[in-house]
C-alpha cells in the first residue's frame, strides 16, 4: 500500500464520511429535541438524491404526490384539532401552509419537470419537495403522540421508514438513478485525481455543520431548540413551545438527508431503499457520540467512513463486517464510562 | 401500478370462478422488495403466456412475496392448498424458489423456478427450472476469453450466494486455459463506493475483469474502474443486462461483454439460431405494451415456463384430470421428458438428471457499443 492508494482510500472515506457525519448530526439534534430515533432519516437521502435525479432527466418525480398527501392529511388534522378555536386568520394559516403551499409546489414540478431547467434550480426544486415531507410527518405522526416513551416513538418511526420505503418503490421504481455532476471537472491533486463533485460534497458539509454551529449559538431558533434538548420540561416552562421545536428539528433533519441525497446523487447509484444503509451508518456514528455530543458524531462519521474505505481495499468480502463491529468496542466502552441511565 | 392492479384483478377473478377443468398455474413472484427489478419483467410477461393446452383453458393466479422467503412460503401454501395449482411457477430469487420448491414438494406438486436454485435431492425431483444455470454463462464468456487470449482475470462479485456460485463456476472452467483468477473482490448490493476494490484491481492490472452484479449496482465497478484508468476488458454477468445498466453507467459500459438468453436480442440473432422465430414474435409483442427496447431475458424466463407448462400439460391431458394428483404426477413426468422445445430462451431438452434443459442454444454473446447491447458472435 503505497502513498497514492492511501490517499486515494482517505478521499473515498471523507467523501462517505462527510455525508454520514450530516446524518449523525441529524440523529442527534432529534434525538435531543424529541427523543426520536428517527430511523426513517436516510429515507429522506434516497428522496431527495431520487426526486433532483428524476427532475434532471425531465419525470415528474412521484414524490410531489406524497407531499401534497402529507399537507392535506396535516392540514385536515389541524382543522380536526383546532374545531372549538377557528379564527378567520387560523384558517387561512392552515390553508396556505398545508393545502396551497404543497399543491403549489406539485404544480410547479409538474410544469417545471419536462422543462430543461437550470442545474441550481432543479436542485432548488428537490429541496423544497422533500424537505416539508420532514414538519409534515412530524405533525402528522410524532406531535400526537409527543409524551410517549422513546420505545414508543422508535417504534412509529421504524413504521414511518417502511412507508417511505414502500412508496419509495411505488414513487421511484426498483432500479436505481445517478445525476449528472454540477461540476464535471477533475483535477490532479498530486498523483490523485479528485472530481469536483467530492470536492462539493466535503464542502457543503463543512458549511453546514459550521451552519450548524452558528444557529445553535447566535439565534434565537437555535438557542430554544438547544434549550429543548437540555430540558424540554424546563423549555416549555419558559415558553419554548415543544410542537415548534420538533417542527423545527424535522425541518432541519429533512433538510439534512435531502441535500446529503442531492450531493452523492452524481458520485453514487441511488435507490429507492439506499437510504437505510446510509442512514444506518450515521446512527452508528451517533451512538458513537451517545446521541449527545455534535462533534464526536462528526468525528465517528469521519472514522466510519475511512474504515470502510480501508476495509474495502483489504478485505472486501468483510466491509460491513468490518464497520458494523466497530459499534461493539464502542457500546462496551460506553456502557463502562457512563452507566446507562434509564429515562422518563 | 395500475398494472399489477389489473393482474391482482384478473387473479381475484380467476379466484372467485374456479372452473374445474380448467388446468390452475399459481404464480409467486418477487414483484417488490430488493429483487423487484426481477420479479416486474416477469410478472409483466404474464399476460403473454399460453391460455389453452388443446382444448383446456390454463388459469393463472399471481402472487407477490416481496423477496421474503417467509412470503413465498405463504404463497405457496396458499397456492397448494387454496387455489389447489395444477403446477406453481416461481419465485425470482433462489432463496424465494426454495421456499417455494420445499412447500410444493410437501403437496407434491411440480415447480418451475425462475432462479438457479439448489435444492435436495428428493425435492428435486418435483422442481424444474426456466433459467439458465450460472455455469452455461459462465462457459460462453471463457470462450470469449480463451480466443482473445485473456491470461489474467480479476474477479470484482456480489457478497453472496450469487457471486460465490459465479467464483465456483468460473474456477472450474479456467482450471484447464492457463487463465489465472486474482485479485478476487467482493461488494455488496447496496454499496455506495467500490474504490478500494477498484484500486486493487488496478494495481494488479489483470487483462480482463469479471463483473458479478444484478441489476443496477452492476453499473458500480465498471463506473470504479474506469475512473481508476483500468484499460483492459470487462465481462459481466447475465444479471446486468438491463437497460438500466448502461442508463447508469453510461461511457463505462462501452465494450463491455455479456452473455444472455437469445431473447433479449432477438431482432438482431442470426437466423441460423433456432429461437430466433419465436423470440421476435414474443419481443414484437412485449415491446408494443411495454415499451420499444423493454424485452428482456427476466420476461423471457417466464414466458418459457409459459410454453413449459403448456407442452407438458398437452401430455398430462391424455392420462389425466387438472386438479387431481394423478394429473400433478403426469405433469412432473412431462416436464422431465421435453424434447427440443423452442422457446425464446433457448431450447429445453428435460431427463431426470437435468431440470434445466439448456444446452449451448440458450445463450448468447452481446457487447454494449453506442448505448446498445449488439449481438456478438462467438468465433
Amino acid at each position: 500500500m503505497d502513498s497514492t492508494i492511501t490517499l486515494f482510500l482517505l478521499q473515498d472515506g471523507l467523501i462517505n464520511g462527510s455525508i454520514y457525519a450530516l446524518l449523525a448530526v441529524a440523529f442527534v439534534l432529534l434525538f435531543a429535541v424529541t427523543r426520536i430515533i428517527f430511523v426513517a432519516q436516510g429515507d429522506f437521502v434516497a428522496y431527495g438524491g431520487l426526486t433532483f435525479a428524476a427532475l434532471q432527466q425531465g419525470s415528474v418525480p412521484g414524490s410531489i404526490w406524497l407531499l401534497a398527501g402529507l399537507g392535506i392529511i396535516a392540514g385536515t388534522l389541524e382543522f380536526l384539532r383546532e374545531r372549538r378555536a377557528l379564527t378567520r386568520p387560523k384558517v387561512l394559516g392552515i390553508l396556505a401552509g398545508d393545502f396551497v403551499f404543497p399543491l403549489t409546489l406539485t404544480g410547479v414540478a409538474i410544469l417545471a419537470a419536462p422543462q430543461d431547467m437550470p442545474y441550481l434550480f432543479d436542485m432548488a426544486l428537490a429541496l423544497t419537495l422533500v424537505v416539508p415531507m420532514g414538519p409534515y410527518i412530524y405533525r402528522i405522526c410524532f406531535r400526537p403522540m409527543a409524551s410517549a416513551s422513546v420505545l414508543v416513538l422508535l417504534i412509529a418511526s421504524v413504521g414511518v421508514h417502511w412507508l417511505m420505503i414502500g412508496l419509495g418503490l411505488l414513487f421511484f421504481g426498483a432500479e436505481g438513478y445517478r445525476a449528472a455532476p454540477m461540476f464535471g471537472a477533475n483535477f490532479a491533486l498530486g498523483p490523485v485525481p479528485v472530481s469536483a463533485q467530492s470536492l462539493l460534497v466535503m464542502g457543503a458539509t463543512l458549511a453546514l455543520l459550521v451552519g450548524f454551529y452558528l444557529f445553535f449559538g447566535r439565534t434565537l431558533a437555535g438557542k430554544a431548540l438547544m434549550a429543548t434538548a437540555v430540558n424540554a420540561r424546563g423549555a416549555s416552562l419558559v415558553g419554548i413551545s415543544p410542537s415548534f421545536s420538533g417542527r423545527t428539528a424535522f425541518l432541519m433533519a429533512a433538510f439534512v438527508g435531502a441535500i446529503s441525497g442531492i450531493l452523492i446523487a452524481p458520485l453514487t447509484t441511488l435507490y429507492y431503499d439506499s437510504g437505510f444503509l446510509i442512514g444506518l451508518k450515521g446512527f452508528v456514528a451517533a451512538i458513537v457520540a451517545g446521541f449527545a455530543s455534535f462533534p464526536l458524531a462528526v468525528a465517528g462519521a469521519i472514522a466510519i467512513g475511512i474504515a470502510e474505505a480501508v476495509s474495502a481495499f483489504f478485505a472486501s468480502a468483510f466491509k460491513e463486517v468490518i464497520v458494523f463491529s466497530l459499534i461493539l468496542p464502542i457500546l462496551i466502552w460506553r456502557s463502562i464510562r457512563a452507566p446507562h441511565l434509564e429515562e422518563d | 401500478m395500475k398494472r399489477i392492479l389489473a393482474l391482482a384483478s384478473v387473479a381475484l377473478a380467476t379466484v372467485a370462478s374456479p372452473a374445474l377443468a380448467d388446468i390452475t398455474v399459481c404464480i409467486s413472484l418477487s414483484a417488490t422488495g430488493p429483487a423487484a427489478s426481477l420479479g416486474i419483467p416477469e410478472q409483466n410477461a404474464v399476460p403473454f403466456l399460453p391460455t389453452m393446452a388443446g382444448d383446456t383453458k390454463i388459469n393463472y393466479i399471481i402472487y407477490d412475496d416481496a423477496t421474503d422467503p417467509t412470503a413465498a412460503t405463504r404463497n405457496a401454501r396458499k397456492c397448494t392448498e387454496d387455489d389447489r395449482a395444477d403446477v406453481i411457477i416461481g419465485s425470482s430469487t433462489a432463496p424465494t424458489s426454495a421456499s417455494v420448491a420445499s412447500v410444493a414438494f410437501e403437496a407434491l406438486t411440480p415447480v418451475i423456478a425462475l432462479a438457479p436454485v439448489s435444492v435436495k435431492d428428493d425435492v428435486n425431483v418435483w422442481t424444474f427450472r426456466a433459467v439458465q444455470t450460472n455455469r452455461m454463462m459462465a462457459s460462453a464468456l471463457v470462450e470469449h476469453m480463451v480466443a482473445s487470449n485473456v491470461k489474467t482475470l480479476g474477479f470484482i462479485g456480489f457478497a453472496d450466494a450469487f457471486g460465490d456460485d459465479w467464483i465456483a463456476a468460473l474456477e472450474e472452467l479456467l482450471k484447464d486455459t492457463g487463465i489465472k483468477m486474482d485479485p478476487v473482490e467482493r461488494f455488496a448490493r447496496s454499496d455506495t463506493s467500490v474504490t478500494g476494490q477498484a484500486l486493487k484491481i488496478g494495481l494488479a492490472n489483470p487483462d480482463a475483469v469479471m463483473v458479478v452484479a444484478s441489476g443496477t449496482p452492476s453499473a458500480l465497478p465498471p463506473t470504479a474502474l474506469r475512473e481508476r484508468g483500468y484499460t483492459g476488458q470487462i465481462y459481466m454477468t447475465h444479471g446486468s443486462v438491463s437497460p438500466t445498466y448502461i442508463r447508469v453507467a453510461g461511457a463505462a459500459a462501452e465494450g463491455s461483454i455479456l452473455p444472455v438468453g437469445p431473447v433479449a436480442v432477438a431482432e438482431q440473432l442470426p437466423d441460423s439460431h433456432p429461437s430466433k422465430a419465436i423470440a421476435v414474435d414474443f419481443a414484437t409483442k412485449y415491446n408494443a405494451v411495454h415499451g420499444e427496447g423493454s424485452v428482456s431475458a427476466f420476461s423471457g424466463m417466464m414466458f418459457d415456463a409459459g410454453q413449459l407448462v403448456a407442452h407438458a400439460s398437452v401430455e398430462a391431458l391424455k392420462t389425466a384430470q387438472p386438479g387431481t394428483p394423478e394429473f400433478r404426477k403426469a405433469l412432473r413426468d412431462a416436464l422431465e421428458n421435453v424434447r427440443e422445445l423452442v422457446s425464446v430462451n433457448g431450447v429445453y431438452n428435460t431427463s431426470p438428471d437435468d431440470h434445466y434443459g439448456h444446452d449451448e442454444r440458450s445463450r448468447v454473446l452481446i457487447q454494449v457499443k453506442d448505448g446498445k447491447f449488439e449481438y456478438l458472435p462467438l468465433n
